[in-house]
């Protein structure tokens, strides 16, 4: 598993400690992390120069406050700059124009355009109650116009037929007469895959585009991409007018530095994210979450292999037996994880695998500061009865009361654990039921929400 | 950088008669791509000395190839050991040295598929959502009859919206029975192709399997479940386990290469679309990595878009 980002700063800048301002002088080894790190999630070279360059001249100066040390100042402002390379532009699609409202779909061969184009008409009927129309200019692979028309129909939008012997330029011809017609709101042209330098194909959909004068033409882009996205998406940006990005197969493990190369090269906004095969797999992108992800941040596979090798193996069976029974998990359960997340190394190393807690991670991160919040945890679970302990439905105001003045915090802290605890209790439900797979999503779910880690505290 | 995988002049292949060939069209977009996009090897090694800035400029050259972090690292360091202890002086002799540097990484990969031994001779493909699977094995039924062998095709994929249709088609442009199911269990249709191989005397059987990320680890259990029944319709199979790989794809390649081995054990890769600018130095991370045996290169949608992988060339076109 790759180091994300600060344990690799973490180890640059250990002599660095207690230094007032990021330096020339102390900046330089930590940007060669930096780099290193966005190479390792396949952001183009080209991007990550003109980046580094950017965050150079951005943190140089730049005072260290409070506990930071001067490498995860400087992870924040590269998060806050990737951050803002990402976003800025509003994400939605533009339908402003005369209906119908054309969408043309464009990108390398399997990068997911058919299923996009299905998803987004799914997206646009069920949210905005638009009548949409599909039709395929794929007359190359074999069954693409199939395809369409079956993932339409799944969608429950309306597809053109169309055939292999055609002319792409006169179905797309034909479908714009029959939207027309019909009063649809939105036509959805999908094409076949194609590479950049095939001139003979990037003539065509320019002719597509010129024949449609689309409102949006999206360029749809594989996640997984490497850094032959720059070359890809810098074609195809200079062959069409693209409004707009999308970035596909973000459900797998890809660090997505394409996402960065992609929008650096063409200045496009970012739009959806597909997260899925279904037709449900797609969503608005948020460019804070991406940063994150490029940065390893998100890191939660990490986070629970890290788990993995922390713990004593005994206890960790246990615990197992219990996850998968569903139930017998309490706080007695609850303390000895929080125990066990001592051992790994304290909460830092924790946090800053968990995207939505960058923030947070950069302030606790250094040592010592982040297992307070522990000792508070234990000491609330401490003040309980063994009976508490096992029947924690038992805590009501009264004992609540009694709980906090025993710990010494206010009542609203052991609320707050009694509910991360429920939360947890959740997670550990679904997680005997639908495995790993799912208890990864109820995190990433809680935290998107801009919830704690079950059983962290914030 | 691929260009000479491509335009060998092949006549163009009967079912792309309706576009213009490949050839064609790659010839025409090619030269003027590689002239405006990527900055060629042999640029660097005409310079007149071994200096920091060449080396520099070797690493981004690269690591803009795909070869990621540790086997960028691992080249460059080899080849300064190489410049003090051989006293070497010249570019030239540095790209001597590089070239032969990735030989030795890379021809261990080139091992070619040999399918004799068993009858049928079973194939189970695998790989990434959209990496080139069902197209591969349209390509890999034509190469196998041209060496005189049967072949039939299992349409693994009964998830993806017409996934079974695009199978047929290559069946029927290769003229091969495809198997096919309405059912949704691709174990099922599996060890139904695999019986029917078997009554007909068939050669070989190319089984096709929906795309999966590695992080989807129910369809992860599923495939794993799919090579099980395979191997209880005939326990000596499968006989090959083929991990597809788009070599446009960065380092997340090295994950898939691993992820998929742990659930289906990956005997030899298909590394596919290598007729884009995308320079598959990934194979270099692989090979440092997770080494697997490349069994053949796809460079272009045609039937006959499919070559043998072999080291030699593929290094070569590095440096073209
Ligand atoms: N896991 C996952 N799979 C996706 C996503 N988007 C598309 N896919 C899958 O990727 C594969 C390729 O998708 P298609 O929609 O056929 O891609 P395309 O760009 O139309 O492909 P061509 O027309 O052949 O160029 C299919 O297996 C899809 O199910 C996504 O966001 N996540
Ligand atoms: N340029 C080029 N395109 C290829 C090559 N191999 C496959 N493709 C294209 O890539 C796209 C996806 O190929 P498929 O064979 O459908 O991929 P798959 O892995 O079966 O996809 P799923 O079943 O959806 O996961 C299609 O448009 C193919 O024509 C290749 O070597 N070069
Ligand atoms: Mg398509
Ligand atoms: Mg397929």
């Amino acid at each position: 598993m790759l180091d994300n980002l600060t344990q690799r700063l973490g180890r640059v800048v250990k002599n660095l400690r207690g230094q007032a301002r990021i330096t020339e002088d102390n900046v330089a080894d930590m940007l060669r992390e930096v780099r290193m790190a966005l190479l390792e999630a396949d952001v183009a070279l080209p991007v990550v120069k003109d980046f580094i360059a950017k965050v150079k001249e951005k943190a140089v100066g730049q005072e260290v406050i409070g506990s930071l040390s001067p490498g995860q100042a400087l992870v924040g402002v590269v998060h806050r700059e990737l951050t803002e390379l990402m976003g800025g532009t509003k994400t939605e699609l533009n339908l402003a124009s005369q209906p119908p409202a054309i969408i043309l779909m464009s990108g390398l061969q399997g990068a997911g355009k058919t299923t996009t184009t299905a998803k987004l008409g799914k997206w646009l009927k069920e949210r905005q109650k638009k009548k949409v129309l599909t039709v395929s200019c794929d007359v190359y692979r074999p069954a693409a116009i199939e395809q369409l028309k079956a993932v339409s129909a799944q969608a429950g939008i309306d597809f053109f037929p169309s055939s292999g012997d055609q002319k792409p330029a006169d179905i797309a011809a034909a479908a714009l007469d029959y939207a027309k017609k019909h009063y649809y709101d939105v036509l959805f042209v999908d094409t076949a895959g194609r590479l950049a330098i095939d001139a003979a194909m990037m003539a065509e959909i320019r002719d597509l585009h010129a024949l449609l004068n689309p409102i949006e033409c999206l360029f749809v882009v594989d996640a997984m991409l490497g850094q032959d996205a720059v070359n890809t998406a810098k074609a195809f940006n200079e062959a069409l007018p693209l409004t707009g990005i999308i970035l596909t197969k973000l459900d797998g493990d890809s660090r997505g530095g394409a996402a960065l190369s992609v929008r650096h090269v063409t200045g496009k906004p970012l739009k959806f994210a597909g997260v899925g095969e279904k037709l449900t797999g797609i969503e608005e992108f948020h460019p804070e979450r991406m940063a994150s992800r490029i940065l390893g941040m998100g890191d939660i596979l990490g986070l629970v292999e890290e788990a993995q090798r922390g713990v004593d193996q005994e206890k960790a069976q246990d615990f197992v037996k219990k996850m998968k029974s569903g139930k017998g998990f309490d706080l007695n359960d609850f303390k000895d994880q929080i125990g066990q997340m001592k051992k790994m190394g304290g909460m830092g190393a924790l946090l800053d695998k968990l995207p939505a807690q960058f923030g947070a991670m950069a302030q606790q991160a250094g040592s010592g500061v982040e297992d307070k919040s522990i000792r508070r945890i234990e000491g609330i679970i401490n003040s309980m009865t063994p009976l508490e302990r096992t029947k924690p439905e038992l805590i009501k105001a009264s004992r609540k009361r009694r709980i906090a003045t025993g710990a010494g915090v206010p009542v609203q802290e052991v609320n707050r654990l009694l509910n991360q605890f429920e939360q947890t209790q959740k997670m550990m439900k679904q997680f005997s039921k639908g495995g790993m797979a799912k208890m990864m999503r109820g995190m990433k779910g809680l935290m998107g929400g801009g919830g704690g880690f079950p059983g962290l505290p914030r | 950088m691929f260009g000479f995988l491509k335009k060998k002049d092949e006549p163009a292949p009967a079912e792309t008669a309706a576009r213009p060939s490949w050839g064609e069209r790659l010839k025409a977009g090619l030269a003027r791509t590689r002239a405006t996009l990527n900055t060629p090897l042999t640029e660097l090694f005409s310079r007149g000395r071994i200096d920091d800035e060449l080396l520099d400029d070797l690493e981004t050259t690269l690591l803009m190839a795909d070869c990621g972090v540790e086997a960028t690292q691992w080249l460059l360091d080899e080849l300064k050991a190489a410049v003090k202890r051989e006293k070497l002086e010249t570019p030239a002799q540095l790209r001597e040295k590089l070239v032969g540097l990735l030989e030795t990484l890379l021809t261990p990969l080139e091992q070619p598929l040999a399918v004799d031994g068993h009858q049928p001779f079973i194939v189970m493909i695998a790989g990434v959502n959209g990496a080139g699977k069902t197209t591969s094995i349209g390509k890999l039924a034509k190469y196998f009859q041209a060496q005189g062998k049967s072949v039939l095709l299992a349409a693994g994929d009964t998830f993806r919206a017409a996934a079974r249709e695009q199978l047929m088609a290559w069946g029927e442009r290769n003229d091969v029975t495809v198997i096919a199911q309405e059912s949704g269990d691709p174990a099922a249709v599996v060890f139904d192709a695999i019986s029917a191989a078997r009554a007909r005397h068939i050669d070989i059987v190319l089984a096709d399997t929906a795309g999966r990320l590695p992080t989807q680890l129910h369809l992860m259990e599923e495939i794993a479940k799919v090579r099980r029944v395979i191997q209880k319709a005939d326990p000596s199979g499968p006989h090959e386990v083929l991990l597809v790989l788009d070599a446009n794809i960065g380092q997340n390649a090295v994950q898939q290469v691993k992820s998929f081995d742990k659930a289906i054990g990956v005997t030899g890769l298909v590394v596919t679309k290598l007729d884009g600018t995308a320079k598959g130095g990934v194979l270099a991370a692989i090979a440092r990595q997770c080494p697997k045996p490349v069994r053949f290169i796809g460079v272009g949608e045609g039937i006959d878009d499919l070559q043998p992988f072999q080291a030699r060339e593929f290094v070569e076109a590095l440096f073209e």
